[in-house]
């Protein structure tokens, strides 16, 4: 068996009522690590990557199918849509080679999910106490946070599009929420 | 629910992403071998309950994971300051947020 | 059926087929746009409720929230029933069901309204009174006399007893300004917010917006009719997209920093819209808040003023402009302000009896009075209701001089409605909830918003500025200035200046039999807070919990002042001086079932699954909470208890090899040049020396010495390290990780990383385990000499990158492989093949805790409870003998954790070996228990298949050298004799690790 054979399979996204308003859809198989270390560490990483490391706390860059989001002061998230950890890994573990620094593969730990619609922020403040409005929460702003009793990273990827990644063992939680969630903001 | 303003985050954000952690600067003796059992148990279990300004630990566990201290009024539950952790104890009279 | 009170349409009466609906099983018509109380007014039902104590005849006092008499239950079918509903805010549909509370047989006749009778039974401080004297007898007296009287006669309504079937949301929003109350100062708030861009929200707790507008008929604002310039402004605010409005919305809970909670009663609107969502709790963080939330009028205090038909005036004046009905035919008014004029000429001019004004002031001025004398009403000046009659409905009143007890000097009136007015209350309650400070403001008689929380405002008639102009005025202003706006002007007219006076104590009649309430809800009459004072209450937060005044859902919105007022009176204070009771959120009611919002059921917690739990589920695996995750305890074949299905995991895994799913193990991955010195102050063990590729077992303690968690150790690499924490403290431990690496050892180049969930973890036990997993495993070599007992191997599972453990929890010869989450249960299900034609069997928690048992391994969490030294446990040999320091080391020193006679772990074999213990049970010394000193007490117990026989693990008071000893566990009126062993049942000598 290779690796590759075994392509991925995401939990299946339970019963989310889609619709113009709002859409819930698996990102699928995607590569993760969490690096951690000092800024120069996340540069050589972005360099690897192809994106540019973000600088600012709770920032995103992403290019194509690759982003990295900086989630602390020394912790930043990389995730490719798509691509398989190894490879990748390899690449990483070049770039950072003589730089003090972590690096995690976390690429089966947690799945994502794009929340998408008018609705997106609403269904997310459902369990997130954040402000999600454009001034507090613009697009490309990340960070760790919690939806209930869920902790989740939220990525605003453009103004209606909502990136979430969630442990696994937390998935159907999360998602159950945001289903109910949907049905309590039927009228708004 | 508060909201309490991340040093390192340098936002306002909901309580519900903190823990908090104690009282501040409770250093760890550098050799506790060399410590007395006295001071040892001073460092265990005795801690100040004041009313009014208290230096505390928080950490932002479901933010950026970071721990950093705050001058917190226990009568009135508002953050005068907030600090990196490591930093010293801010003169309470010039702290304004 | 007709409604003989209904005497105009309009207002908030839709046009349009009747609605039927049933009270106490009687049918009723009623107009959509009806509430419950403007409904059964229609048809003349005043008498909807008894009171809580007394069970006395109680009616429909107010129009809105304030309502402390008219509380219902209304029944929707199927787990709707809904107790405590103030029938004025509920919104009348067809087939709606209510029922009246606290009234046994019927609200007519009642048998609990002999305890007016017996009032002393309900004087104030009963229940304390009830637990004085000799303490046994007090109890006594309580559990047989008193208990079940109380319970059969008080409470407010019946909890419903099926499961709730609707549907609530919760949602956390944010805006730049938070308006409370949509009167004319709550819209001239929003207007002039919204005007300058302001991100507002507009609540009001009723189905229309406008406040007290909805039931002006007179007054004009900017010259065209209050009614006219209502509807423009919410057309106004309709087409501002940076204003949200929500109606039927309650804000109940002002708390700091501006979060308020909101309950929108979204069924109430349209259930069909919502798909079936009832209400919506909303937690609002506003930058700013303006509080419009109006005033309540205040009751007068005499006897009988709690018979039905007594009603506030301008709940008369409200019921008539908004719902077109009648309070009564021949309505007589009581008053201190000038507001009731108003009332009495509104009602007139309706064609509605009035009887007269008794003014409690000897000479009434000003537009209003001089407007109802013109109108012919007569005005009694200088005059108070002295009693009332009626049995379940006002009569008659007795009317005579303020001061004067003498019955001689009455004059009776006979009114089918008394209307009441003691003035107005501000409704200062979220201001002072949001830590607002209140100021007496003595020309109304009444508590006023003085220091504000930062961001928060008040306008209008809950600022103490009452009227019209005032309302618009401040409102505006308070808009305007959290938006950066400017103000504006409104001219109002038509709307005449009301003045009133508080300090007026109409002495009680000679006369007069009934009581005079001040708090309706709560059944307080003046002379329960007199005695209270009597009876040395000093602070009004004593007397209003000797008399319980101002509690419960009703939260004194009618009774508070006129209660401090009495209370000042007999203390002999001024009221400012008597001070306040704390205002408490809720402000009306709120369901659970809103608090809860969609975390019921299944989505109450998370429910953490491991990628192998739909193979266990399919199985047919029973299933055990630990912490948030479901585990398959055991795994039972048809006919199977749970006993025989875990004596078989057992044996086939000690007799051939066993499967365990250990997916929920937590773990931490730590990486970094000082990856090993750190891990050397986390775990007492050392590491410095441990080679890459090889394992330790590991003890975390706390600083105060005592054992927190353990784990395994694994190193893969000099500077990465797997570590393994125990499945409820992977949190926990990365926590306490993290709090040192950071603030104590920050100059560690060392990063820590959960990878609880990046693993599938497949223990595979046994004396076959080897054999089982060989023929899926590439790039190891699994013999005994390549891949020793704690020795770890990275290479590819069924083609998978993995990390494959020698490690055994069983004393088996065992390995843990870990694979990436989602290929977990493919591995599973490729091992379980393989384990097939070598009698594998798929073992379970349970059969996990047994066998560690007989091997004497610890459970941290069962086994220990904070207060448990690694030497306790016998495992010294964990503690690295050469670190001069770990977290915990310099604890391990202190006088009383090296002093003799400490609990230590220990094994326990009763003398019956089919007795199993109760884990917890305590072990004594002394045979029969009596006298005996406590020992300790049995951690673990279990019935061993390796030993066929019971075993358990206890922690014992010298217990290691007690071994061989017989001591006792007193259990169920017997005691149990057990002899003390050493803690490792199987395989001391672990002969079996080794192969």
């Amino acid at each position: 068996m290779s690796e590759a054979r075994a392509a991925n399979p995401t939990p299946p996204t339970p019963a989310f009522p889609d619709d113009a308003e709002a859409s819930l859809q698996s990102v699928g198989a995607a590569a993760r690590f969490v690096l951690r270390g000092e800024t120069p560490a996340a540069r050589l990483a972005g360099e690897a990557l192809g994106v540019a490391a973000p600088g600012r706390i709770n920032r995103a860059e992403a290019a194509g199918l690759r982003a990295m989001l900086r989630l602390g002061p020394d912790e930043w998230l990389l995730v490719a849509d798509g691509e398989a950890p190894a490879g990748l890994a390899g690449s990483l573990a070049q770039a950072l080679d003589g730089t003090p620094h972590s690096l995690v593969d976390v690429s089966a730990r947690q799945v994502g999910f794009v929340l998408d619609g008018r609705l997106a922020a609403r269904l997310i403040s459902a369990g997130c106490p954040l402000d999600l409005r454009d001034g507090a929460f613009p697009v490309g702003a990340a960070t760790r946070t919690i939806f209930l009793k869920a902790e989740i990273v939220l990525w605003r990827r453009a103004a209606q599009t909502w990136r979430l990644e969630v442990w696994r063992s937390f998935a159907p939680y999360l998602i159950g929420h945001l289903a109910e969630a949907r049905r309590g903001a039927a009228d708004l | 629910m508060l909201l309490i303003h991340c040093p390192y985050c340098d936002a306002a954000r909901p309580e519900l992403e903190f823990r908090y952690g104690g009282e501040a600067h409770v250093a760890r003796p550098a050799d506790p071998a060399t410590v007395s059992d006295e001071a040892w148990a001073q460092y265990l279990y005795f801690r100040a309950n004041p009313r009014g300004l208290h230096a505390e630990r928080w950490r932002h566990i479901h933010g950026c994971g970071r721990f950093f201290n705050a001058l917190r009024d226990t009568v009135s539950d508002r953050f005068v300051a907030v600090y990196e952790a490591g930093a010293p104890r801010p003169d309470a009279a010039e702290t304004k947020r | 059926m007709s409604e003989p009170f209904r005497i105009a349409t309009g207002g908030d009466v839709k046009a349009g087929a009747p609605l039927t609906f049933m009270f106490d099983g009687v049918s009723y018509a009623g107009r959509a746009g009806d509430t419950l109380a403007s409904a059964l007014l229609a048809h003349g039902v005043h008498l909807v409720g008894r009171s809580y104590k007394y069970h006395r005849p109680r009616g429909v006092l107010s129009a809105g929230a304030e309502e402390p008499n008219a509380l219902v239950g209304v029944d929707g079918g199927a787990g709707r029933f809904t107790p405590n509903l103030r029938a004025t805010q509920v919104e009348l549909h067809d087939g709606l069901v209510a029922t009246s509370q606290n009234r046994w047989p019927s609200l007519a006749f009642d048998l609990g309204a002999v305890n007016s009778l017996g009032a002393r039974f309900f004087s104030a401080g009963f229940y304390y009174k009830t637990f004085m004297g000799p303490r046994a007898a007090g109890l006594r007296a309580w559990k047989n006399v008193f208990e079940p009287i109380v319970r059969q006669a008080a409470g407010l309504g019946a909890a419903p007893t099926a499961p709730d079937p609707d549907r609530y949301a919760q949602f956390y929003t944010h805006c730049d300004a938070l308006i409370v109350g949509a009167g004319a100062a709550g819209l001239a708030a929003a207007l002039a917010a919204g005007r300058a861009g302001a991100d507002v929200i507009l609540c009001d707790e009723q189905a229309r917006f406008g406040g007290s507008l909805l039931q002006e008929r007179t007054a004009t604002i900017d010259d065209a009719p209050a009614s006219a310039w209502l509807e423009a402004a919410l057309a106004a605010l309709a087409a501002m997209p940076n204003v949200r409005m929500v109606a039927r919305t309650q804000a109940f809970g002002h708390h700091a920093q501006n979060l308020v909670g909101l309950c929108e009663r979204v069924g109430d609107r349209d259930s069909a819209a919502s798909e079936g969502v009832r209400e919506r709790l909303w937690q609002v963080r506003a930058r700013d808040v303006v509080l419009a939330t109006g005033a309540i009028e205040r009751p007068l205090v005499f006897p009988g003023n709690d018979r039905p038909g007594v009603m506030l005036a301008e709940a008369a004046r409200a019921y008539l402009a908004r719902w077109g009905v009648a309070v009564g035919r021949r309505v007589l008014v009581a008053t201190t302000h000038d507001s009731a004029y108003r009332v009495a000429l509104d009602l007139r001019a309706a064609g509605v009896g009035v009887a007269g004004v008794v003014d409690l002031r000897d000479a009434p001025t000003g537009e209003l009075v001089e407007a109802a004398r013109g109108a012919g009403i007569r005005v009694l000046a200088g005059r108070a209701i002295k009693s009332t009659s009626g049995r379940l409905r006002i009569r008659e009143a007795r009317i005579g001089p303020v001061a004067s007890t003498e019955a001689a000097q009455e004059e009776r009136i006979a009114c089918d409605a008394l209307l009441m007015c003691g003035g107005w209350t501000p409704s200062v309650h979220l201001h002072a909830q949001s830590r607002g400070k209140l100021v007496w403001a003595p020309a109304i008689g009444a508590f006023v918003p003085g220091q504000a929380a930062a961001h928060v405002r008040s306008a209008g008639a809950c600022n103490g500025a009452f009227g019209l102009a005032a309302a618009l005025r401040e409102g505006d202003a308070a808009g305007a200035a959290v938006a950066g706006g400017s103000a504006r002007a409104y001219a109002t007219a038509h709307d005449p200046p009301q003045t009133g006076a508080r300090d007026i104590a109409p002495a009680r009649s000679a006369a007069a039999k009934d009581k005079a309430f001040l708090d309706f809800q709560n059944d307080v009459a003046v002379e329960d807070v007199e005695l209270a004072v009597r009876e040395g209450m000093r602070s009004i937060e004593h007397v209003k919990r000797y008399t319980t005044t101002g509690m419960a859902t009703d939260q004194g919105k009618t009774s508070n002042l006129n209660a401090l007022e009495v209370a000042a009176r007999a203390l002999g204070k001024a009221v400012p001086e008597v001070g306040l009771t704390t205002y408490r959120s809720p402000y009306t009611p709120v369901t659970f079932g809103a608090l809860a919002g969609a975390s019921r059921g299944d989505l109450f917690d998370p429910v953490r699954r491991t990628p192998i739990d739909p193979w266990a589920q399919a199985q047919g695996a029973a299933f055990e909470d630990v912490g948030l995750w479901k585990r398959a305890h055991y795994f039972p074949r048809a006919g199977e208890s749970m006993a025989q299905a875990v004596a078989r995991e057992c044996r086939q895994t000690r007799a051939s090899v066993g499967l365990f799913d250990a997916s929920t193990l937590g773990k931490i991955e730590v990486v970094g040049p000082d990856a090993a010195a750190f891990l050397e102050k986390m775990y007492t063990n050392p590491f410095a020396g441990l080679a890459p590729g090889r394992c330790r077992y590991a003890l975390m303690l706390n600083e105060a010495g005592f054992v927190i968690d353990d784990g395994v150790v694994a190193r893969l690499a000099p500077d990465r390290f797997h570590v393994t924490t125990t499945t409820g403290g992977a949190a926990r431990v990365l926590h306490h990780m993290e709090d040192y690496l950071q603030t104590e050892f920050p100059q560690m180049k060392v990063w820590l990383t959960s990878t609880s969930e990046q693993w599938a973890v497949i223990a595979v036990q046994g004396p076959r385990a080897r054999d089982v997993i060989t023929p899926l495993v590439e790039e190891i070599d699994l013999s005994r000499e390549a891949t020793p007992h704690m020795s770890v191997r990275e290479g590819r599972v069924c083609g998978f990158a993995a990390r494959v453990m020698r490690v055994s929890f069983t004393g088996e010869l065992g390995f843990e492989i870990n694979v990436p989450s989602e290929h977990g249960r493919a591995v599973w299900e490729a091992v379980w093949a393989e384990g097939a034609s070598r009698e594998a069997v798929a073992y379970g928690t349970e059969a996990m805790h047994v066998m560690r048992a007989e091997k004497g391994y610890v459970i941290v969490g069962q086994d220990t409870d904070g207060t448990v030294t690694p030497d306790d446990l016998g495992l010294g040999w964990a503690i690295g003998k050469n670190k001069r320091d770990f977290v915990g080391k310099r604890s391990l020193a202190r006088p009383d954790i090296v002093a003799a006679g400490r609990k230590q772990f220990v094994g326990l074999l009763t003398e019956d070996p089919a007795f199993v213990a109760e884990e917890g049970a305590q072990i004594v010394d002394a045979r029969g228990g009596a006298g005996g000193a406590a020992l300790g007490h049995v951690t673990s117990a279990y019935f061993s298949p390796a030993l066929g026989r019971s075993i358990a693990l206890a922690l014992v008071a010298n217990g290691r050298n007690r071994i061989g000893e017989t001591l006792h566990i007193p259990i169920m009126g017997r005691t149990i004799a057990a002899r003390v062993v050493a803690p490792t049942f199987h395989d001391p000598q672990g002969a079996l690790l080794d192969v």
